[in-house]
């Protein structure tokens, strides 16, 4: 098990090694130089070379990236242009709102998926099934940020239940805080939430049907036993793949739901430095959600071989 | 009072009738072996007794296990009685053990479903189990995986599971069908043992006559969802009426008519061949090591010959059969046609290919399910510089495997088993080649069909004066058609020589273990 | 006839047959400005309401539809131009260096989740439609990679193939002629999944600006549009989202019915 984490540790060393190469290559091939897109059309020579020396794009190419991912080791993001202030700092506010948001919802999906899902695969075919399998096909088929926009209309301007945007702020109290996240999170978690339920029914309904769910019978387990004890740990795999590849579109969702509700998070940073220019935020927060996309499938991953012992000798 | 009282069963699937006024008793500590090709209602009979059908599955009539009326069971009563009064056994052991869960979980949850003991005693009682199947806790702890095990040793385990509460009726699907003839020989002895050490009944389900033959009280033959016939073993075999049963004896043992049409050249000449395969590094920086599946093995066929090459699973024969047909190098040694490397620099030689081909034992893999039988049968023509007639090619290879011209324009899935098999053949024969290498053939076929195929190929080779090499784990088969025989084991030929001197007078210790293996009908 | 597939492929094909029309007709100039007739609800005369310019909002879905088709249509076209042939590659060379380099590569984008994408090309290129097109084209190209790879690598192991092979048939030959016919259900499901998630994908990267830039009508922005004016007219936002929804809705079901029609035959082929 060891031999196998270790080994999952170096590849994921491999893979951020080359998306920060591919992340770095991308702002490089930049048309012209990126001192000078930066600053737009009518910049002065010195303000040019300010800039320049600010960014390092002095050196030669590998001695740049070198520079990059050094300083980005140390926590050290460059500073923004825009706004004169380290990007980690930018960066460091902004998670607080964006991680938790993408957690929120991750947590809200499997808390609804699972029953969902267990419940339409052990009652399959019947009313229950048909009505969570309709739901799930609304669910997967509606653009989150327009679910957003309706439920803004509906609990925030209509009912006054919540806010219509903006964050309270964790100096508000963590309810406070927690509330102003909710909209969002429904409205990300929803979407998520259908998938995960159609693939848990599925993959269930494929290992009910496995032969050793009718050893288990043969054993004297009802229905229901055979269930919970040998098919849904079985029927885990195919989910967890799922659920990390969830984390990339929750985070990537996140950006967009964050515009919806004036949320001052990562999403909302990175627009802004869009419509700014600002590559250096552009690059950092880019790879930084490209470094937790990394991460949660390295856990997925080990999660794999805690469920299935096959997978721990064959990597 | 009989211990299982099968009466007047019928069972519907979604309105297809499946089962027929099926009668049949199972004495306590009785053996009744159940016989029928497949689709004859075997399984089902055993899936009605144990109440596990199907979805859509309906049955009536009466099926009494020890004063319980099945049929007339709640649900809740039955899952008390499956595992505790009545085990059983299937016919997959690689898929039928919960592959994320240790075996002695499993078994031990047998008990546990049962009884009220603690865990301690649960898993006390699992180990017994398992040592009773052979499994000694030495080499089998009970923190080991499904996938650490041989197919073997995992149908070891669904029978710890299923003798664990020593249930008065264990039902045996197909137990061995999956496993190698010394592994089902060993199994077999295994069930029939504890069988009579417990009492137990034993219903024993197999397509096999010979399996049953020669450890069953009681046999009961199948055929279409019906008894056709049952009655006492051994005594059955010489008293036998119904027109099917008397087909299935003579077939099991068929013999096809052959005319020698031997010469002494040698057609295909294997010399020292060697082929290792590279395995997984263990580690990042070691070494690489190999796996050597065929050890130098050297031997001829002679033209117009039937050559069997006899072994069990991960004997090596499937590799050598890559090598011969050129789809892999061989890391040594030698592999002629008529006199010409099969294998040139780095390119299997097309010339040579021409002159063989091969028929699989996948009735149902053996074609693209999107080709017509045109396009796959005529696929060897890949092979010719210059083609021949297209459309009579197709024809005559048709017709000699006695298929009509007009199967041509048919797909796959529009034939059966055995039809499958000849338009294999027919595929085989189109480009009029001198070897056909005839890989487990019939082995998936039911004994009557591969009766017939049997037939035809002795047929074919004595019109078209064909040379066979006859892959196969399976003695009998070899043993009725072939001229001589190889006997491989680990990667070598431990034993080769005239089959009938083979099978009177084996010398190596693994020939006799086989032979001895091999169920026999009286 | 199998009912998901009957209401999916009436559902999508209306909107498919909206963009055509949009062509040659619609019923208002989608580009004028109309001050006078401005924010008007659904009425016989429009028949979804008016914005905030008195454009026809049935208009200009029909005109939406065109970007929204058009843009998931070549994304899904280029995943599967690249991703197929890179996935039959893995598969008949597999464990070989370039089924590695395949298969890492996939990993590699799934970690750009595809508005990273859009984003990284939009910092760098600018927002427009075709740049929407690359990056939701990029991130389809390892998801036909990995189903064709994992349903390709099963199909080498069956005997027709091998049969191919001792018939003196090559890799590529193969794949052509055994392994691509057997895979082609798979691409027709997994295409039409493609397709709804890169109209979903589409209206995200528009409402945010990164997609078709005015003015070009694309349903994203004109929900973008009436973020603004939600509270007194929420017609703005209810029926371009609607549409979204209903081609969405229309080809999930169509792909599942596909599916369930294709799939049997399949596996009774098999067995």
């Amino acid at each position: 098990m060891l031999r196998f984490v270790l080994k999952r540790l170096l590849s994921l060393v491999l893979s951020l090694a080359v998306a920060s190469v591919v992340i770095f290559l991308f702002v490089e091939v930049v048309p012209g130089d990126p001192a000078a897109y930066m600053l737009g059309m009518n910049a002065q020579e010195d303000t040019l070379n300010a800039l320049r020396e600010q960014l390092g794009l002095n050196g030669g190419l590998f001695e740049r990236y070198a520079s990059w991912v050094g300083g980005m080791l140390r926590g050290d993001f460059g500073t923004s242009y825009t706004y004169r202030t380290p990007v980690s700092e930018m960066i460091g506010e902004r998670m607080w709102i964006s991680l938790p948001l993408a957690l929120f919802a991750l947590a809200l999906s499997t808390a609804i998926a699972f029953p969902a899902g267990i419940w339409a695969a052990s009652k399959r075919g019947s009313f229950a099934d048909v009505s969570v399998m309709s739901l799930t096909q609304l669910g997967v088929a509606i653009p989150n940020f327009w679910f957003a926009m309706l439920m803004v209309l509906v609990f925030a301007i209509n009912l006054r239940w919540f806010s219509a945007g903006g964050f309270a702020g964790w100096d508000a109290g963590f309810w406070a805080a927690m509330k102003s996240l909710t909209l969002p999170a429904v409205a990300l978690a929803l979407p998520q939430a259908s998938i995960l339920a159609r693939v848990m029914r599925s993959s269930l309904l494929d290992t009910l049907g496995e032969d050793y769910i009718r050893t288990a019978r043969a054993k004297g387990l009802s229905r229901r036993q055979a269930l919970w004890r040998h098919a849904l740990r079985n029927a885990l795999i195919p989910v967890l793949t799922i659920i990390g590849l969830q984390f990339s579109f929750l985070m990537a969702g996140a950006i967009i739901i964050e515009n919806v509700f004036f949320l001052p998070g990562l999403g909302r940073l990175v627009f802004q430095s869009i419509s700014a220019r600002d590559l250096i935020v552009v690059e950092s927060v880019v790879m930084l959600l490209v470094f937790a996309v990394i991460v949660v499938n390295f856990l997925v991953d080990i999660a794999y071989a805690l469920v299935d012992p096959r997978l721990r000798v064959r990597a | 009072m009989s211990l299982l009282e099968i009466d007047g069963l019928n069972l519907e699937i979604h309105g297809t009738p499946i089962l027929r006024d099926v009668s049949l008793t199972v004495e306590a500590g009785q053996i009744v072996g159940i016989i029928g090709e497949s689709g004859s209602g075997k399984s089902m009979t055993a899936f009605s007794v144990m109440q596990i059908l199907p979805d859509g599955g309906l049955a009536s009539g009466t099926v009494r296990l020890s004063d319980h009326d099945m049929l007339a069971l709640s649900e809740e009563a039955l899952c008390k009685l499956r595992g505790n009064e009545v085990g059983m056994v299937f016919q997959e052991p690689m898929t039928a053990l919960n592959p994320i869960q240790q075996i002695g979980a499993q078994v031990a949850e047998t008990v546990l479903i049962h009884e009220n003991v603690s865990r301690a005693e649960a898993y006390q009682r699992a180990r017994e189990a398992l040592n009773r199947c052979e499994l000694p806790e030495d080499k089998f702890p009970m923190s080991r995986y499904p996938h650490e095990l041989s197919g073997g040793q995992r149908q070891r385990v669904v029978i710890a599971m299923a003798i664990a509460l020593q249930p008065k009726l264990l039902i045996a699907d197909e137990p061995t069908t999956a496993l190698d003839v010394t592994t089902q020989a060993e199994v077999l002895s295994l069930l029939k043992r504890l069988a009579r050490e417990d009492g137990t009944g034993l219903m024993l389900i197999t397509h096999d006559l010979a399996v049953v033959a020669d450890m069953a009280d009681h046999i009961v033959i199948m055929r279409n969802g019906e008894v056709v016939e049952s009655g006492p073993c051994p005594a059955l075999f010489d008293t036998m009426q119904h027109p099917y049963s008397q087909a299935l004896l003579a077939v099991s043992d068929h013999q096809p008519s052959r005319e020698e049409h031997v010469t002494q050249e040698p057609l295909l000449s294997v010399k020292g061949v060697v082929r290792d395969y590279a395995l997984p590094r263990s580690k990042l920086f070691a070494e690489q090591e190999y796996f050597r599946a065929v050890k130098g093995v050297s031997f001829n066929i002679r033209r117009g010959e039937s050559l069997g090459l006899v072994g069990e699973s991960g004997c090596g024969k499937s590799t050598l059969t890559r090598a011969i047909l050129g789809l892999e190098q061989v890391q040594e040694g030698s592999i002629l046609l008529d006199g010409e490397e099969v294998f040139t620099g780095k390119q299997p030689n097309r010339a040579v290919r021409r002159k063989m081909q091969v028929v699989f034992q996948d009735p149902y893999g053996s074609f693209n399910p999107r080709w017509t039988v045109r396009r796959l049968v005529s696929e060897p023509f890949h092979l010719l510089d210059e083609l021949p007639d297209r459309e009579a090619a197709i024809a005559e290879a048709l017709q000699s495997v006695g298929l009509v011209a007009a199967d041509a324009d048919k797909y796959i899935h529009e034939f059966s088993g055995g039809q499958r098999q000849r338009i294999a053949i027919a595929r085989a024969l189109i480009i009029k080649p001198e070897l056909i290498i005839l890989d487990e053939a019939v082995s998936a076929l039911d004994v009557s069909i591969r009766a017939q195929i049997l037939d035809l190929l002795a047929d074919l080779g004595t019109r078209f004066g064909l040379t066979y090499l006859f892959i196969s784990h399976d003695l009998s088969v070899v043993r009725n058609v072939c001229d001589r025989c190889l006997v491989m084991q680990n990667g070598e030929i431990v034993e080769r020589g005239v089959t009938a001197d083979i099978f009177e007078r084996p010398q190596h210790a693994y020939t006799k273990q086989l032979i001895a293996a091999v169920p026999r009908l009286p | 006839m199998n009912r998901a597939l009957t209401i999916g492929a009436v559902l999508s094909g209306a909107f498919a047959l909206a963009a055509l029309v949009s062509f040659i007709w619609v019923p208002y100039d989608v580009t004028g400005v109309d001050i006078g007739n401005r924010l008007k609800v659904p009425s016989m005369a429009h028949l979804l309401g008016t914005d905030h310019f008195g454009r026809d909002i049935f208009s200009m879905i029909m005109v939406g539809a065109r970007t929204s088709i058009a843009v998931a249509v070549v994304a899904v076209g280029i995943g599967m131009l690249i991703g197929v042939p890179l996935g039959l590659a893995a598969a008949a060379r597999k464990g070989s260096l370039m089924d590695e380099l395949i298969m890492r590569g996939n990993d590699l984008v799934f970690a750009f989740p595809s508005l990273l994408i859009a984003i990284m090309i939009t910092a760098v290129f600018g927002a427009s439609a075709v740049n929407a097109i690359i990056a939701i084209g990029i991130f389809n190209i390892p998801v036909f990679a990995r189903l064709v790879r994992g349903a390709a690598l099963s199909l080498w192991t069956r005997d027709y193939v091998l049969a191919a092979r001792v018939s003196g048939k090559g890799a590529a030959r193969i794949s052509f002629e055994h392994i691509l016919p057997n895979v082609t259900n798979l691409l027709i499901v997994q295409g039409t999944i493609q397709f709804s998630l890169g109209i979903l994908a589409e209206a995200g990267l528009s409402y945010v600006g990164l997609g078709a830039q005015p003015p070009t009508p694309s349903w994203g922005r004109m929900l973008a549009e009436s973020q603004t004016m939600f509270s007194f007219a929420p017609h703005l936002a209810i029926f371009p989202g609607l549409a979204i929804l209903l081609t969405v809705l229309g080809l999930n079901l169509m792909g599942d019915g596909l599916r369930d029609v294709l799939d049997p035959r399949l596996r009774r082929a098999r067995r």
